[in-house]
């Protein structure tokens, strides 16, 4: 592959993941390759980021590609090939002692946090633990996996946190920090991963297959540990941005129909010819809304970043009350208290899941029926109802009824399904049922929840 | 004028007008430079955006021209306008026998002209940082108008005519992110994120702003100020705080930065009540 091959899949690359890079900026970046050069792959990447990465959150998404179409080494790299040839065993040395001291190692990297002798043994890792022999050329593989699961990452954190903890840290900051060393060290072992696999196989091929889209287009549903918190971290700024965007369009919407009266009167000064036209103030209107989310498994993340967005918006609506459901209802409207902390918001939440839980199965049916029962007076002809939730009630009744009854009377009703559109109605899943009662929509990333709520708003 | 020469010359001149910047901060000013690309640089606040266009100025020997950025703010505060009043003073003071023509000519030209920073950093001569600042607090309409001056660094004045720039200036645009800018504008600038710096170069700035610091308590406090960083608070300390709590910690003469020394001065740091609790309670402080 020549470099300009290279730049043009590169960029392809970033086009296919999401990224709108234009005409204009290929040929910005290429002009200023033209002036740093190749030589040093830093400011090559920093060159490229430069010129093609507007937005910061589609950042860990360039990175991840540009480890694949401009690896930082090939095969085992420099500390290899500088070994003698014959010297390196023919089989990697992956027995129990050499992963004894090899465990050794990389725990004193983690406490160090050193973040150059890490990324080494990363690959090295890859190398030594990870490899899967294939059955001919280009038929051998890499496996993160396994290479992970070698090392015992769980136990790699524990050992972490004593180290830490003997430092002189808390329990907490340490578990933290460790939670997020080790994190960071498994990116590595799946970036070199990937970059072996790309060298066997060619960049293009991986880099469809395992580059995860940016964070605003992240399945609330497939997301990992390590995304959760990223997505956390995006929820202020977000409603931040959302706000800035309602004001501004409320301004340029201020003006309201035209005001005849004082139109009348200010024509006075001019004779009776109405030269200054007085417009009414638009009246705002303000939602109240109710939410009901369903906080049982995995639906739980989306139910809480929902949750989190509304209440961070507080001020553009009326009035807010939230209900957590999984057989049985419960509400959290008190947990969000104006300036309280977001994590420790979320850890209450998701401790309160058992009170919105009796048998512990979901069953929308039942929970709309109590919902009714315990709280009558929470639905009026001011309020907005929004249900959050996969639709999925283990067969049980449905209680459509009921639900009709509560759409009835609100103002508005939504319900947003954090699964794919395709996967609706399959198992036990009764989307349609609902969605011919409340209008659903399909929500699965910040992006089309983002959406959502400007609209609604 | 090469505003740098290469990545290390950015690197070098900025240290030396007392900006510390990290390898892409220097790749990217230099790229701005050579390429005459305005330069956005985003990230949260403190963490040193304004002081990236300063430095620049400084390090080059040119002049800072900047625009502060509001809500309401228009083209009348960021290109040009009229100066009406003594414009009406001029036709007021028009002899009879003057010919409106010749008055019309004569209140439209450079004399009665208000140069606003856009139409100022255009037409000088002298090579010049023209600073942006804060971006993201206008309307959407100023967008438009920063499209058209940084596109091709010209501004048609009606009664004038077309005012191209001699020398491009060196653009900067700081922007909190408080809202996105347009696709548009963001394709015709370059782009740096810039985010809190690593301990070590954190280390380096505050020495560098507060020398009489101990060398101890300035390792003592970059820890700090990154285990407080990692807290998710709702302000996160920046530099411009830990330069305060430096400053702070050498008036106290605090020779040593252990938990009850951290939490008496916490107030320096942190801004939020429910952030200092939080602070307190994960790092043991009382
Ligand atoms: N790289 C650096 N080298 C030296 N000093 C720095 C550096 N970065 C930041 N500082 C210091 O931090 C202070 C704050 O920086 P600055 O005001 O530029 O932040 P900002 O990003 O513009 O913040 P805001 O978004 O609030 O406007 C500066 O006055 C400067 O003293
Ligand atoms: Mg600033």
């Amino acid at each position: 592959m020549t470099l300009l091959d290279r730049h043009i899949a590169f960029l392809e690359a970033l086009r296919a993941a999401g990224m709108p890079v234009s005409l204009s900026e290929d040929l910005d970046a290429v002009a200023a390759l033209g002036l740093v050069g190749w030589g040093q792959r830093q400011q090559v990447h920093d060159t490229y980021a430069a010129t093609l990465v507007k937005r910061q959150s589609q950042r860990e998404t360039f990175d991840e590609l540009f480890e694949i179409y401009f690896p930082r080494m090939v095969g085992e790299g420099f500390a290899a090939a500088a070994e003698p040839e014959g010297s390196r065993p023919a089989r990697p040395a992956d027995g129990p002692a050499d992963l004894a001291a090899f465990t050794e190692e990389l725990a004193d990297a983690l406490e160090a946090d050193d973040l150059e002798r890490l990324r080494q043994l990363a690959s090295e890792a890859v190398g030594r633990f990870g490899s899967m022999p294939g059955r001919g050329p280009g038929m051998s593989s890499w496996s993160a996996y396994t290479t992970l699961r070698r090392l015992s990452t769980d136990e790699l954190t524990l050992k972490l946190i004593e180290g830490l903890r003997r430092g002189g840290w808390t329990e907490e900051q340490a578990g933290r920090t460790a939670a997020k060393r080790v994190g960071s060290y498994q990116q590595m072992v799946e970036a070199d991963a990937r970059r072996r696999i790309a060298e066997e196989k060619g960049p293009d091929q991986i880099a469809r297959i395992t580059v995860r889209p940016t964070i605003d287009r992240l399945d609330f549903l497939s997301a990992r540990r390590a995304d959760l918190e990223a997505l956390r971290r995006e929820i202020y700024p977000l409603a931040r941005r959302l706000a800035t965007r309602l004001t501004q369009e409320k301004h340029a919407r201020r003006r309201g129909p035209i005001d005849m009266r004082r139109t009348v009167r200010a024509s006075i000064s001019n004779g009776g010819v109405p030269l200054d036209v007085r417009l009414r103030p638009k009246r705002p209107h303000r939602t109240e809304l109710v939410v009901l989310c369903d906080v049982s498994g995995s639906v739980a993340n989306f139910a809480s970043f929902t949750l989190m967005l509304v209440f961070a918006l507080r001020e553009q609506f009326g009035k807010v009350r939230a209900f957590t459901f999984v057989d049985d209802v419960h509400e959290v409207t008190d947990y969000f208290t104006p300036g309280s902390d977001m994590v420790d918001t979320m850890t209450r939440l998701a401790d309160a899941t058992s009170h919105a839980a009796r048998f512990g199965r979901t069953n929308y049916g039942r929970a709309f029926g109590r919902f009714v029962e315990e709280h009558p007076d929470a639905l009026g002809p001011k309020s907005s109802l929004l249900i959050l939730g996969d639709a999925r009630s283990n067969y049980s009744d449905l209680s459509l009824p009921t639900l009709r009854r509560m759409a009835a009377s609100a103002r508005h009703a939504w319900w947003l399904n954090p699964e794919a559109r395709r996967n609706w109605d399959t198992g036990d899943s009764a989307a349609s049922d609902y969605a011919a009662v409340v209008p659903m929509v399909e929500c699965r990333n910040l992006t089309q929840l983002t959406e959502f709520v400007h609209d609604i708003l | 004028m090469a505003w740098f020469s290469s990545p290390s010359d950015a690197t070098t001149r900025l240290a030396t007008a007392g900006y510390l910047a990290d390898a892409a901060t220097a790749t990217t000013s230099f790229l701005a430079g050579a390429l005459e690309k305005p330069l956005l640089v985003e990230g949260p606040a403190g963490v040193g955006k304004t002081e990236l266009a300063k430095a620049v100025s400084r390090a080059t020997g040119a002049d800072l021209v900047r625009l502060q950025c509001y809500e309401g703010l228009d083209e009348a505060r960021a290109l040009y306008e009229w100066n009406y009043k003594k414009q009406l003073l001029r036709i007021q003071a028009a002899t009879d026998g003057q010919a409106w023509e010749e008055t019309h000519d004569d209140i439209f030209s450079e004399e009665f002209l208000l140069t606003r920073p856009l139409l100022t950093a255009i037409r000088r001569d002298a090579p010049t940082v023209l600073l942006i600042d804060e971006v993201d607090k206008t309307d959407v309409e100023v967008e438009g108008l920063l499209l058209e001056v940084l596109s091709d660094f010209q501004v048609t004045i009606p009664e004038l005519g077309t005012v191209a720039a001699t020398r491009r200036p060196f653009v900067v645009l700081t922007s909190n992110a408080s809202r996105e800018l347009s696709e548009a504008v963001k394709r015709r600038c370059l782009y740096l994120h810039l985010d809190y710096p690593d301990t070590e170069r954190e280390k380096e700035i505050v020495t560098s702003q507060v020398p009489d610091l101990d060398d101890k308590v300035a390792t003592q406090l970059v820890t700090a100020v990154a285990r407080l960083r990692d807290l998710e608070l709702k302000k996160a300390p920046s530099i411009a705080e830990s330069v305060d709590w430096a400053r702070t910690l050498l008036a106290l003469h605090i020779d040593d930065l252990d938990a009850k020394a951290i939490d008496d001065t916490l107030g320096v740091v942190l801004k939020h009540s429910s952030d200092t609790e939080r602070a307190v309670r994960e790092l043991k402080l009382r």
